[in-house]
């Protein structure tokens, strides 16, 4: 616990320090920064992630992105609570601010909290989101209906609290837990994507028929928060009906706002339908923290280094830091050679129907960057 | 550690015995005949002229059933002890839609009859309807729902004003009994595989002991095959190719989402039907509202229920029935000549349910 604490100061004195730099944009402070190399810790984490940061680190030296990784090669049982390595991890994220990841694989059984839910809950990065789209040159049965919707997503508490008990043998509970601080922290998060994105609808997706305190809290917050943007649509739906609504008509949906586990439930839903975890990039945004990730966060386990794993979600998570970063130039850049192999069709990987390896795509987006 | 790793290998072992053999087990069900009764509650809207569209295409079937009808309407009354007795006492009944009256109603209705008659899983098949065409092909779903406990628990309160909590309870009891009733139902459709879906990863005891329970009755049920598959993960695989998955048991709220999501591969939830099983009795409904709109018109569409019943039939044992009953409804659906307005036809309920009838009597006249 204090070395918790230890480590939210740090990220708050860096906070600081990063803010300034990005807020105070003035001409000739914006070029200045823009020169600056900006550190960012890499963490491939397991699986297949070793390979798709490698992609992500030749594609950005092809593209000459000002940009030096700190990249730590731990597997997620070596980070274990408070050990050496899980505290250089944690020091390195709260110092550079900014971070992009794989996924760390989490074994089934009592005692070990995932990776994952750890380092978020530790560098306080409440919001995950998932922009999530059709692409060319992406066959699947929804391809010709248009999806666009962004999934804002509660990522610390909710379901995800950790706190479980078992009560008497044979009879076990777990709380979830629903606060309106952090209720009102991802709705109004939701809200101004929404805003600068210029979408129209904010969708909040709920259970509170059933759940009528903690989901009842949140759409109460929910409805509050929505009153200050009358500009934009504000809309409730049950998770039921919402999966249901999603795979029959998925074009009704723009900016959707969920507790952290509906939100795990409705990314995999909404990204099955434009073509799975190898192509949605994703972002787990704190206050003056980020850190970018394959949206979908699966680890893929069973075909870790066999070159057959599709960098593209990593690759447009990193296109997405760079906007982070106001690097729009050259986030621009490796988007579109992305869309354009992606579009090409002939390396696509196996998941989204081509027999391409992960080489042989990332050697294809560098060839369209370099030409 | 050690038991686990000699549980994988049974696993193994199953899944080298090809699918005849898997086959050959299933094939010995023997077929039920002697006469049962059953409570039809026939519900509002269109519940009569629904209900009495399975009831001629039972006799026709020449099931032995004798139907003992009570009136309940949502509308009027609520729940009364008409109905929880004469279910009490024919432990089978079948029920068409109920009206919901805000704030009262269905819900308690239901809600009484679950509490009445302990009905712990929540059945609810999807399956591609012919003819009826949707971005999905072949889905063959089934879902099996724990319907008494964890997130539904009701155990919630709030802290102070700006922070609740909700408790979620598993028990290894209601776990074992759900689980043990979806192999059975596997077992019962001829069904080969059973995922457990769970999302242990996260909530590491009460999903934990979700699938340990699974596991343990799985392993009583060797001739049907057993998969464990992470929430996320099923969802992933249910909407880029459904065929992946076959029977699912869940944990409460899970199984409300997945099998919602289900009904949205075939279509919606026009024509799916669903089961109620309990520890003293089963229910069997449809899933859909009583559309009071076309209501006394001969415009509704009996499929729901009618599956409903098939889906009784294959419960009380009647199986070659039941598939009698299925395919003629099928079959007539996808000839496409006598179908309703909602799925693109002319017919009324009349016609679709005599078509459906003479082909049912074709195809028993060609077995005689």
């Amino acid at each position: 616990m204090e070395f918790n604490r230890g480590i939210r100061a740090l990220t708050t004195a860096c906070r600081g320090t990063f803010n300034n730099k990005v807020q105070s944009r003035s001409i000739s402070a914006y070029h200045a920064h823009r020169q600056v190399t900006k550190r960012v810790t890499l963490l491939p984490g397991d699986g297949i992630g070793s390979e798709i940061a490698d992609s992500v680190v030749g594609v950005f030296q092809a593209a000459e992105v000002p940009i030096e990784f700190e990249r730590f090669d731990y597997k997620g049982g070596e980070l274990g609570d408070n050990s050496p390595k899980y505290r250089e991890v944690l020091s390195s994220l709260a110092r550079n601010g900014l971070g992009l990841k794989g996924s760390f694989f989490t074994p089934l059984g009592a005692g070990f909290v995932s990776r994952n839910v750890q380092l978020r809950k530790d560098l306080d990065l409440f919001a995950n989101v998932v922009p999530i789209k059709n692409y060319r040159g992406i066959n699947t049965r929804h391809s010709n209906t248009k999806v666009d919707l962004v999934i804002v997503r509660e990522n610390m508490q909710g379901e995800y609290s950790g706190h479980e008990q078992e009560v008497d043998p044979g009879v076990v509970q777990s709380l979830k837990i629903v606060s309106e601080y952090s209720s009102r922290r991802i709705v109004e998060y939701a809200f101004q994507i929404a805003q600068s994105e210029g979408r129209k609808r904010v969708t909040c997706v709920h259970k509170a028929n059933i759940q009528k305190a903690t989901d009842g809290l949140f759409l109460r917050t929910f409805r509050s928060v929505a009153e200050k943007y009358p500009s934009i649509e504000a809309k409730d739906m049950i998770i039921d009906n919402c999966c249901m609504q999603l795979v029959m008509h998925p074009s009704q949906f723009d900016v959707m706002v969920t507790s952290n586990l509906y939100g795990n439930i409705i990314a995999n839903v909404a990204g099955g339908l434009v073509g799975g975890p190898g192509i949605i990039p994703g972002a787990n945004i704190g206050a003056g923290i980020a850190i970018f990730e394959p949206g979908l966060r699966h680890s893929a386990q069973d075909i870790a280094g066999q070159d057959k794993a599709n960098p593209t979600a990593m690759l447009l998570s990193g296109a997405e830091m760079l906007k982070y970063l106001d690097l729009n130039d050259h986030a621009t850049r490796i988007e579109k050679a992305v869309q354009d192999v992606v579009a090409d069709g002939k390396h696509l990987t196996r998941d989204v129907g081509g027999s391409g390896s992960t080489r042989r795509f990332t050697e294809a987006v560098i060839e369209k960057l370099t030409n | 550690m050690q038991s686990l790793r000699g549980f994988n290998a049974a696993r193994v072992s199953f899944a080298r015995k090809t699918v005849q053999q898997r086959r050959a087990t299933f094939a010995t069900l023997p077929d039920r005949t002697e006469p049962f009764t059953a409570t039809l509650i026939a519900g509002d809207g269109i519940g009569p002229e629904i209900s009495e569209a399975v009831q001629k295409i039972f006799n026709a079937a020449g099931i032995p059933v004798s139907w003992e009808p009570v009136q309940v309407s949502a509308l009027t009354g609520g729940v009364n002890t008409e109905v929880i007795n004469s279910v009490e006492k024919n432990k089978i009944a079948l029920k068409g839609p109920l009206a919901t009256p805000i704030g009262t109603g269905h819900t308690s209705l239901n809600l009484a009859l679950r509490k009445a008659f302990k009905l712990y899983a929540n059945v609810r098949p999807s399956v591609s309807i012919p003819g009826y065409k949707t971005l999905y092909d072949n889905v063959d779903l089934t879902v099996i729902r724990e319907n008494t406990e964890g997130e539904y628990s009701g155990i919630e309160h709030t802290v102070n004003p700006g922070l609740a909590e909700s408790i979620k309870v598993i028990t290894a009891d209601a776990s074992t009994r759900v689980a043990q009733y979806a192999f059975q139902y596997a077992h019962q459709h001829k069904r080969s595989t059973v995922s457990a879906i769970h999302k242990a990863s996260i909530m590491k005891m009460t999903d934990g002991l979700f699938i340990d329970s699974c596991r343990k009755v799985a392993a009583r049920w060797p001739h049907i095959n057993y998969v464990e598959k992470s929430l996320d993960a099923a969802m992933l695989q249910l909407v880029q190719n459904p065929a992946q998955l076959d029977v699912m048991v869940l944990p409460n709220l899970y199984g409300d989402i997945v099998s919602d999501l289900c009904a949205g591969l075939i279509g919606g939830l026009g024509l799916t039907p669903s089961a109620n099983i309990g520890r003293d009795a089963a229910i069997f409904e449809a899933v859909h509202g009583t559309a009071p709109d076309i209501a006394g018109q001969n415009k509704a569409n009996p499929t729901a229920l009618l599956l409903s019943g098939v889906m009784m039939l294959r419960h009380l044992g009647f199986y070659t029935k039941a598939d009698l009953i299925h395919e003629a409804t099928m079959a007539t659906i996808r000839e496409g000549k006598s179908i309703t307005g909602d799925l693109g036809g002319k017919a009324g309920t009349s016609e679709y349910t005599d078509a459906i009838i003479s082909r049912l009597q074709q195809e028993m006249a060609k077995r005689q």
